[in-house]
């Protein structure tokens, strides 16, 4: 965490979290008929931000638009708060809306993240928002929107089968490891963001509201709390996720998304919680991992 | 077409007509089809028969005129008075479509097996194994080698093609099947299997069938009824037998005096 | 003992710092300053403002100066600026017709009414690097006719027009206010309106390809230049209090109308089609695709038939014209992406597991 002197200050000179409220409201106005639609794609006026799009602005716009001053926000990327993204997104909104920022899932009230969802299991009153680069779940098998568009509003989802089908006829699996299509509330099929299939699981009945904001392709979508969301699979070859036949290295954690950190150019691998801020806190409990407990002794 | 209005059809065409400006597509065209019928519609190019099956099939809005379905278990219903998402559902689930470029009825970059099992799927069928054992079934119904299961239909023949679309097609047995020109791009030796191979499944699955044709010999084999068509009317209709031994009308002498010399 | 790598926060600052260092560059050469870039450089002003989407020649320079000379660089500083200014109102449609004209040329006639005036332009230059640039040199002089009465300069459109040999471009519902591409969603089909807006702020060497390969035969619409019009219009906006419209200003405008492949049908007698281009200050390139571009969007409503060219396929157009949109996402791949690689990496290696089993297995079984 950067000390005080080095951190961004907040800048009045901006309206509260940079967006104006008429397009704050627009926002609103966007998320509100998501939640009302579950998985429902939503177009908004995407505003041009700072950011270069691609680079996390649909999340920033839905962030800005449900911001208050009492709010706590965390930034991750990768699932860690330090990542150069992460950092220059969190520093955006304390220079913008000067809340509060924190790295602690547990402290937060907004969670803005990008490919994960964090470990500890979040609560109803928090939101975890969202960065989405494709919001269409169909958009490989079907690159004309005038088409997929359609295929929704029909619930016409045999192409998604179709896909699933044929990477088990050529591979034995589904192939797809991240951005894992889902069906939410048994209607429209939803692109998750590029987070591993790993973290579908969490969707279900998430406590907290998920928003999801693409800010380059204008969409905004929503999951409303104990929403059911079920990752598309066969009765026979039934949705998994991924699993390391070896803990963290530093705490000792077997349920976690851990990162692969290669050490030297013989081979040599260590494997981390991705989650940095979970990881931290099982160290701070005294849990040690293989390479921690080598220390220790 | 004269007969009195049959509650029990299937689908029914009542004066319909389609007009590109000036030029006439089809006009006044009136006839009913029954279940477990095959009705071929034979004419020449320039006769209208693709620009009525095109109408029949939903897939253009006719000037004036009526298409009517009755759906299972319910009326006869005005096909253009549906809105298009039942209209769409209706295509997928009770109606089939042949088209003469199998390439147009299938999807070339995926294989044999997701091809045939995509309309269980779509039906919400949910278990691999059994898409798979559909799809084998079917492969061997078209006899097509089901170690091609895996291939995709880009490595197959034409006539592999058409008898994949077939299977495509029929797997979830739709109640009226659309034929246009079925074997009309195929080559003349491949042409005679595929027809056998259709002939036997509409009799094993009591298929009904509205079949376009230019070709009178795809109507003797498949038809039980036909409509002659020339410049977008009907000229001559009636069971094809009788159509075949005596023709009527100066144009459908024409056709088939065409046949029996070739 | 492994310690979390930290201080992606100070590694960014300083990476701040360095681009600002590089920015200025060597301290003993002198700073190149905005009106410099605005006066000399100003084509590359040009093209900022018309994709940055404002009429801005100083914040236009500015962000060349800020870009390091990268164009889009530019383009998106210009249009994060534009995202925080308060939107007033909306002008009239400028009057290109009434344009005080600095060069404008036809292609269609060899002379017309108001004369064929050439301007400042590379057209008839030749592509020889004048050395004698590298100094320093005397401010060149150069008379300029003076600009022509605007009767004496009726559009060729016009013209054309009298014999009614063009189709005439009418608003289909002149109530109708125009869709507006910065305050909503692209929704496909569009309509020319949301086209033309887009394509105006479309990248120019996108553009550029598209225009030409219709004239390599992709969709080829026989385009001739009708027009080429650069010079300044009057910008007049409507005051509710007054009751009229008043000019708050003028702007340099490049406008092209390409004349393009006759059609009729059997009860309309044949005309010209049309394709339009317009863009802010001295953009010809630029304009003339658009124009090319335009038409080529216009198939599907022309009834012409779809041949699968790139240029008729309206959403892959428009949706890839952005440059900013197009270099954000491009460029994101340099973002962290090793979780989702690390899911990939897990298949890939689960995979080849399985392969390995199954030729052992296959081996015994030989």
């Amino acid at each position: 965490m950067s000390t005080a002197a080095e951190a961004p200050k907040y800048d009045p000179a901006y309206n509260f979290a940079f967006l104006d409220e008429q397009t704050k409201r627009m926002i609103r106005r966007a998320i509100l008929k998501a939640i009302a639609i579950p998985g429902y794609q939503v177009p908004f006026a995407s505003r041009e931000m700072p950011m270069p799009y691609g680079w996390g602005t649909g999340g920033m716009q839905v962030t800005a638009a449900i911001l208050g001053p009492e709010d706590r926000l965390k930034v991750i990327d990768q699932g860690a708060d330090d990542t150069t993204n992460a950092v220059s997104i969190r520093n955006f909104f304390r220079r913008t809306a000067g809340v509060e920022t924190t790295e602690r899932t547990a402290d937060a009230t907004i969670i803005q993240t990008r490919h994960r969802i964090p470990e500890l299991p979040l609560r109803e009153d928090q939101i975890l928002v969202y960065q989405v680069p494709i919001p269409e779940p169909l958009r490989f098998l079907e690159p004309r929107e005038t088409e997929t568009r359609t295929l929704h509003a029909l619930k016409e989802y045999g192409l998604m089968h179709v896909k699933l089908y044929e990477d088990i006829a050529i591979h034995g699996h589904i192939a797809t490891t991240y951005a894992y299509p889902v069906q939410v509330s048994g209607r429209y099929i939803t692109d998750p963001s590029p987070t591993p299939k790993f973290d579908n699981p969490k969707m279900n009945h998430m406590p907290a509201l998920q928003l999801f904001g693409a800010g380059r392709e204008k969409r905004i979508y929503a999951i409303p709390p104990y929403t059911e969301v079920a990752s598309l699979d066969f009765e026979d070859h039934p949705f998994t996720i991924q699993a390391w036949d070896r803990p963290c290295d530093i705490c000792g954690a077997e349920d976690t998304f851990l990162d692969e950190m290669v050490t030297d150019d013989q081979g040599g691998r260590m494997f981390i919680c991705s989650d940095s801020d979970h990881c931290e806190r099982r160290r701070t409990a005294g849990h040690t991992g293989p390479m921690t407990r080598d220390a220790a002794e | 077409m004269t007969s009195t209005p049959n509650t029990n059809a299937l689908l029914r065409a009542s004066g319909l007509s389609k007009f590109y400006g000036g030029q006439v597509g089809c006009f006044d065209v009136a006839f009913e089809l029954w279940p477990g019928e095959v009705l071929a519609i034979v004419g020449e190019s320039g006769s209208g028969k693709t620009t009525l099956l095109n109408c029949l099939a939903g897939h253009i809005i006719p000037t004036s005129g009526v298409v009517e379905y009755r759906r299972h278990g319910e009326i006869m219903r005005n096909i253009f008075k549906m809105t298009e998402a039942e209209r769409r559902s209706l295509q997928r689930t009770e109606w089939g479509l042949v088209h003469q470029n199998p390439a147009d009825g299938l999807r070339m970059t995926v294989s044999a097996g997701a091809n045939i099992g995509e309309r269980l799927m779509a039906l919400g069928v949910r278990h691999y194994g059994d898409i798979r054992s559909a799809a084998l079934e079917w492969l061997e119904r078209v006899e097509i080698d089901t170690e091609r299961i895996d291939c995709r239909p880009e490595t197959f023949s034409g006539g592999m093609r058409q008898r994949l679309q077939i299977a495509r097609t029929l797997v979830t047995r739709p109640r009226l099947v659309f034929m246009d020109e079925p074997t009309g791009g195929l080559d003349v030796s491949v042409q005679a299997r595929v027809l056998d191979t259709l002939r036997g499944l509409v009799t094993d699955l009591g298929l009904s069938v509205v079949l376009v044709t230019h070709d009178l010999g795809v109507a003797r084999l498949l038809a039980d009824r036909m409509v002659v068509m020339k410049d977008g009317q009907i000229v001559e209709d009636g069971l094809t037998d009788q159509i075949l031994e005596d023709p009527q009308h100066a144009y459908s002498q024409l056709l088939v005096s065409a046949i029996l010399s070739a | 003992m492994y310690v979390a790598v930290k201080g992606g926060e100070k590694a960014i600052r300083n990476a701040h710092r360095l681009l600002a260092k590089e920015r200025r560059g060597d301290p003993g050469i002198a700073e190149v300053s905005v009106p410099q870039i605005d006066g000399q450089l100003s084509l590359a002003v040009d093209r900022v403002m018309t994709e940055g989407s404002l009429y801005d020649r100083t914040l236009a320079a500015l962000a060349i100066k800020q870009a390091r000379g990268d164009l889009i660089e530019a383009i998106f500083l210009v249009r994060a600026y534009r995202t925080t200014l308060p939107r007033f109102g909306g002008s009239e449609p400028i009057k290109t017709s009434e344009m005080v004209i600095r060069r404008r040329i036809s292609a269609t006639f060899k002379d017309v009414p108001g004369g064929q005036l050439l301007g400042p332009t590379f057209d008839y230059t030749h592509r020889l690097i004048d050395f004698s640039l590298a100094a320093e040199s005397d401010c060149p002089i150069a008379d300029l006719a003076p600009s022509p009465d605007n009767a004496a300069v009726p559009t060729i459109a016009s013209i054309l027009d009298r014999e009614g040999l063009v189709e005439t471009e009418v608003d289909s519902d002149p109530t109708a206010v125009p869709g507006d591409v910065t305050s909503g969603a692209l929704d496909f089909p569009t309509g020319r309106d949301v086209r033309l807006q887009t394509l105006a702020r479309g990248d120019e060497g996108f553009l550029l390809a598209l225009g030409y390969s219709t004239q390599r035969g992709y969709a080829r619409n026989h385009a001739f230049a009708g027009e080429i019009r650069v010079g300044t219009v009057a910008v007049e906006m409507f005051v509710e209090e007054l009751g009229f419209a008043v000019p708050i200003g003028e702007i340099t405008v490049t406008e092209v109308q390409m004349v393009n492949q006759f059609k009729g049908s059997s009860t309309v007698p044949p005309q010209f089609t049309r394709g339009y281009g317009l863009s802010f200050g001295h953009c010809e390139r630029k304009t003339m695709s658009m124009a090319l571009v335009d038409r080529a969007l216009r198939g599907r409503e022309l009834g012409e038939d779809h041949v699968g060219a790139p240029a008729q396929d309206e959403e892959f157009v428009l949706s890839h014209c952005d440059n900013v949109q197009a270099t954000g996402f491009v460029e994101h791949l340099k973002l962290p992406h090793y979780v989702d690689f690390q899911s990939e990496l897990e298949l890939v290696r689960k995979m080849r597991r399985e392969a390995a089993a199954r030729a052992g297995a296959q081996e015994a079984a030989e």
